[in-house]
């Protein structure tokens, strides 16, 4: 009895040597981290307490209130969830459609399209910025000539609080979309065959096929888009802060959570207050991650 | 200015920091792991100094001379793009990593004295050649804090009007305006010229420039109380506010921001906008870029101001200093570099190689610069310019009133829901410098 205690004991003490350097480094990269970004959201470090620590001040929660009273915060939160709950959904929806066109038998040169669909995704963020600032220049911009020749008059799209945003949308969805089709490519192709022929013998349409055998068939890959989109989405800063030249305006019309935090913390150097921007977002992503969860658990 | 990336090399030395440094540690080591500090070494007899930009390229063709006149010293200038030059400094001071001497920006001047990494530089200007009175008053206001020259300005700048002189003319305007009164009435005038879609000025709605000059021109401070308390809601900013905004109101101006304006030069050529506010950078850049057709057509003025008798109005004060780092253990021979560059002879060099204006007021008289028509403005501008609030938060103050402004040109608020708001934006920012400043003043007086 006391022996095999002494060897399970050894052979815990064993596996933690074994895993201690992997914890180690995630205490160290990722723990202390965390708990300092903590600390640091409840005191008003900044620009004077980089030169000299004495005049760092501890508030508690005092940064938190004062997020909750600045107009600019709400601004970039409601900013950053409709980024999310319009652009996310669809992106996925963009994704899936691209992806089921791409599969379905007649279409030829299937590569290719692949190819090009994802080339927006690993082209880089600023090149990518730059032409569409062209595309959506007022004046000369091709969408507007576009517009104009069906005689929509010329929007302003980056320079208008109401079109900004959707401008960013339409540009972030043509550069991600490809990424999550190519996850979808792979879903549908593992689907069997033999699964639609069945149905089409008991006489269901393309709707049916698809809300009956395609959809349940892609669910896991369906959640995992789902969740990916999201956490990056609630990330959103390259895109406005290139296509904006960093300012998230019109009127902060673009300004994101992330952008506002870049801003605080590294641009007027009110640190504290821009770690506790950072934990604000935190929590928004956790949460937003464990509703999914529990929104694809319970329809299982 | 121009504006360079390069990639930089990083070096994240934020755990040996909390090492030694404990609980307060802690929280310095996270800043430093989330900047990441560039450390250099230096040895020996080497001066390090950090250049910003194209600036940085040209002057190591300045140094062999030093080096030949200052036997053993040699200087390694490490070039640094203006885009992360404020990070990279903030973090390097953090880092323990400061050079030995740097150009800075001279409106970062007030946050690096705030964080006391700045040598005070009085007790050697006053035994050099390098005198106050050898400068342009302003550009060297802007580098005292609280009656102490912390740098020494290297090359200035300023923002005069840029115009369009045949469209000016055709629209009957004999002169550049010389009050508020006759610009305005000078811009209806060329708005009122027929042919298409075109603005008297361009004014981008998210720079903070244009409405600053406007409000120092007008005489208002910004900030009151040794800079504790905003001060929007005086009458002398709300009438440059109301000047500023009325532009756009009349459409003399496009309601653009900066990241919309394509191609500034064709449109400038196009006729599009006929006037611009702006720096000596673009002297090169119109020479370049605007067809040679339009050489002929275009001029410099310096800036209106709010009544004729006080012209010409003031503008910023802008430019490059060296500064010397409080760490540094070879601040004499640092200081043999500043003074060697501001020579009037490596100015006009400098000029030469970057088309920097000089700083120093005898480099003036050389013919290189005299004989510039388009300088004779900016050398006029010069002698009337105005530091802005010399405080830490000065960015982010800078940013609200570009936000305040561009509020009500975009219809969203009302002039005075406007200022109300931007007055409690920046005494919020400048809750920490009262707190700083009034514990210093209860310490001294207890």
């Amino acid at each position: 009895m006391s022996a095999r205690t002494g060897r399970a004991r050894r052979e815990g003490r064993a596996g933690l040597a074994f895993v201690a350097p992997a914890l180690g480094l995630i205490v160290v990269f990722f723990v202390v981290p965390v708990a300092a970004g903590f600390l640091l959201a409840a005191t008003d470090f900044d620009i004077y307490a980089i030169g000299d620590l004495a005049t760092a001040r501890f508030v508690g929660l005092a940064n938190f209130a004062a997020l909750l009273r600045d107009p600019v915060f709400w601004k970039a939160l409601l900013n950053t969830f409709y980024f999310v709950l319009v652009g996310g959904p669809l992106s996925v929806a963009v994704s899936l459609g691209a992806a089921m066109l791409l599969n379905v038998r007649v279409v030829r040169f299937k590569g290719l399209f692949r190819t090009v669909y994802f080339a927006p995704v690993v082209t880089t963020m600023v090149a990518v910025a730059t032409v569409w600032r062209y595309l959506y220049h007022p004046r000369f911009g091709l969408l507007n000539q576009l517009l104009g020749a069906v005689g929509i008059g010329g929007v302003n799209w980056l320079g208008d609080p109401r079109w900004a945003m959707p401008a960013i949308i339409l540009m972030s969805v043509w550069k991600n979309f490809g990424y999550n089709m190519i996850i979808f490519v792979a879903g549908l192709q593992s689907i069997p065959g033999t699964l639609y022929e069945a149905a089409r013998v008991d006489g269901a349409g393309p709707w049916q096929q698809f809300r009956h055998i395609t959809l349940p068939a892609l669910r896991p890959m369906l959640v995992f888009v789902g969740i990916i989109t999201m956490i990056g989405y609630f990330q959103l800063f390259t895109e406005p802060y290139v296509l904006t030249g960093g300012t998230g305006g019109p009127l902060n019309a673009t300004l994101s959570l992330v952008m506002y935090m870049y801003k605080q913390g590294f641009r007027w150097w009110n640190i504290g207050f821009g770690a506790a921007v950072a934990f604000v977002l935190f929590l928004i992503i956790l949460a937003g991650t464990l509703v999914q969860l529990r929104f694809q658990r319970e329809r299982e | 200015m121009t504006l360079r990336t390069h990639s930089t090399r990083l070096e994240t030395n934020g755990l040996s920091m909390a090492g030694h440094a404990g609980v307060g540690g802690a929280l310095l080591a996270l800043a430093t792991m989330l900047l990441a500090a560039c450390s250099g070494s230096g040895s020996g007899s080497t001066l390090r100094f950090w250049a910003l930009g194209r600036e940085g390229e040209v002057v190591q063709l300045l140094l062999p001379e030093f080096e030949r006149a200052n036997p053993g010293v040699h200087v390694q200038v490490q070039q640094i793009p203006w885009t992360a030059a404020h990070e990279k400094l903030l973090t390097a001071f953090v880092g323990g990593s400061t050079p030995d001497l740097a150009q800075l920006g001279n409106t970062w001047i007030p946050e690096l004295v705030a964080l006391g990494a700045l040598e005070p530089l009085g007790a050697r200007v006053r035994v050099s050649a390098l005198a106050p009175a050898e400068f342009f008053p302003g550009i060297w206001a802007t580098n005292e804090i609280g009656g102490e020259p912390y740098g020494v300005p290297w090359y200035v700048d300023t923002r005069v009007l840029f115009y369009r002189s045949d469209l000016f003319a055709r629209a009957g305007v004999a002169r550049p305006p010389r009050s508020w009164e006759e610009w305005r009435d000078d811009m209806r005038r060329i708005k009122a010229l027929p042919g298409g879609d075109h603005y008297a000025m361009l004014m981008p709605t998210d720079e903070w420039a244009q409405p600053v000059i406007l409000a120092l021109q007008a005489g208002a401070d910004l900030l009151r109380d040794g800079g504790r308390r905003a001060d929007f809601k005086e009458p002398r900013f709300r009438q440059a506010f109301q000047f500023y905004v009325s532009l756009f109101a009349e459409r003399l101006a496009p309601p653009l921001g900066n990241a919309q304006v394509a191609n500034l030069y064709q449109q400038f050529a196009d006729g599009y906008f006929a006037s611009v506010i702006t720096g000596p950078w673009n002297l090169e850049k119109f020479h370049l870029r605007l067809p040679p057709e339009r050489q002929g057509d275009w001029a410099t003025a310096p800036l209106a101001a709010v009544e004729e008798a006080d012209y010409p109005g003031v503008s910023l004060a802008g430019g490059s200093s060296i500064v010397i780092f409080s760490p540094s253990k070879k601040k004499d021979s640092a200081f043999r570099l500043i003074e060697f560059l501001a020579e009037p002879k490596q100015q006009l060099a400098f000029y030469r190689l970057t088309g920097d204006l000089p700083a120093r007021l005898a480099a003036w008289n050389d013919p290189v610069l005299t004989g510039e028509s388009h300088l004779l403005a900016f050398r006029e501008q010069l002698h009337h310019v105005t530091p802005m609030p010399r405080v830490p938060e000065w960015e982010h103050i800078a940013w609200a009133i570009a936000e305040a402004t561009e509020r009500v040109i975009l219809g969203q608020q009302t002039e005075d829901q406007s200022l109300d708001r931007l007055q409690t934006e920046v005494d919020r920012m400048l809750e920490k410098r009262r707190f700083l400043l009034d514990r210093r003043a209860r310490g001294a007086n207890p």
